[in-house]
């Protein structure tokens, strides 16, 4: 059943790995060759669909004020996934991003600046492979900026819409969720291809990040913090002081 | 007025992708070289066979000016930094140019950068 998209010349096993060398290591980005062809394909699918979405919302519901922010969230979401923060048990992790680019410029224009990030990753500096960019698009920024986006909402709205330490819970938990989510469909993913057995795949891939998404979870609080205090009015969903601090001649997104 | 708020937000932008460049120039070669990664798992652990040794992003022009996240033909203690500022400075050039295509100029006063050129430019 696990093995039934496998394809002959699809990857062995990463079981002796992981089990007959001691740390089992996995963090996110896919090499060529790890996943199935119909994996990939399929993977491939759902994120062009998505990214299509968000090419057209973008188009409708942004103002011009967003582009900057665009460039500078793209940028620091880059920057952030170069460095690797040690985590117990021999292993290292770093930023997705793909939380922190929901909350600050909402899921559509989030979605583009992840998909440029990982486009970037992988044709310049060969960080995840061509053939699995979709999956790795879909697991390390999809999952934060539509996924993370909406469940920080949801628990933004519930917790204190317009006070920092509702802002600040929602974002804690997303983040940390989405890191945890993301490695879970990654783990799906090499079971479906046949790379590895499900039960290995989850135990290892889910392990791990559960303790790497608390740095998710603290990168992203500290930077959409320092975005709250200093221009509040910049974030996709203002608190309300913000109208009040800095009033916009228009407010509604066209 | 206008002016100010401009001000403002430029210095914000500039403490933003500034912020970014540093970390890539400055704390990238701190970074924990712990092994993060089914690629690297793979190297560590010598079963390269499984990823795909020769994968397509070899064949593209880039694979000749970097070294997955090392400048190629500079001395190693700038490879790194000097990959991440290039890579930031991309990543912000096109992710901003995505959203400026993208994005109808609005024409608001003081709404940001991408109006300060009346958007003329742009269909």
């Amino acid at each position: 059943m696990l093995r039934s998209f496998g394809l002959p010349g699809s990857p062995v096993s990463l079981l002796e790995t992981l089990t007959g060398t001691g740390q089992p290591c996995l963090a996110m980005h896919i090499p060529d060759g790890f996943l199935s062809l119909p994996v990939s394909l399929v993977t491939w699918a759902i994120s062009i669909a998505l990214i299509a979405l968000a090419l057209r919302q973008v188009k409708v519901d942004y103002q011009d004020r967003a582009v900057p922010l665009m460039g500078i969230c793209a940028a620091f979401i880059f920057a952030a996934q170069m460095i690797n923060f040690p985590i117990p048990g021999g292993t290292s992790g770093h930023l997705l991003g793909g939380t922190l680019a929901g909350v600050l410029l909402g899921p559509w224009a989030g979605t583009l600046v992840m998909t440029v990030v990982f486009i970037v990753q992988a044709v310049l500096f060969q960080d995840g492979g061509l053939t699995v960019l979709g999956a790795n698009i879909f697991n390390m920024g999809l999952v934060g900026t539509f996924g993370g986006y909406y469940l920080y909402k949801t628990l933004r709205s519930a917790l204190g819409f317009n006070r920092w330490r509702g802002m600040a819970i929602a974002v804690a938990i997303t983040a940390w969720l989405s890191v945890v989510v993301g490695s879970l469909v990654c783990a799906l993913q090499l079971a479906i291809s046949g790379t590895v057995p499900l039960a290995v795949a989850v135990t290892a891939m889910v392990g791990w990040h559960i303790l790497i998404g608390i740095g998710e979870a603290l990168i992203t609080l500290v930077a959409i913090s320092y975005v709250w205090r200093t221009r509040p009015d910049l974030l996709y969903d203002p608190p309300r002081i913000a109208a009040q601090k800095y009033p916009l001649p228009n407010l509604d997104p066209r | 007025m206008s002016s100010t708020k401009t001000k403002k937000n430029i210095a914000f932008w500039l403490t933003g992708l500034g912020s970014a460049l540093l970390i890539a120039a400055v704390v990238s070669p701190f970074a924990s070289s712990n092994p993060d990664g089914l690629d690297r798992v793979s190297e560590d652990h010598g079963f390269d066979t499984k990823a795909q040794a020769d994968p397509p992003s070899h064949k593209l022009p880039f694979y000749s000016v970097f070294d997955e996240y090392a400048l190629r033909g500079v001395p190693s203690a700038v490879a790194t930094p000097l990959a991440g500022v290039i890579g930031t400075l991309v990543v912000f050039g096109l992710a901003w140019g995505t959203g400026k295509l993208l994005v109808r100029p609005s024409g608001v006063e003081g709404s940001g950068l991408g109006s300060e050129s009346d958007g003329a430019d742009r269909g």
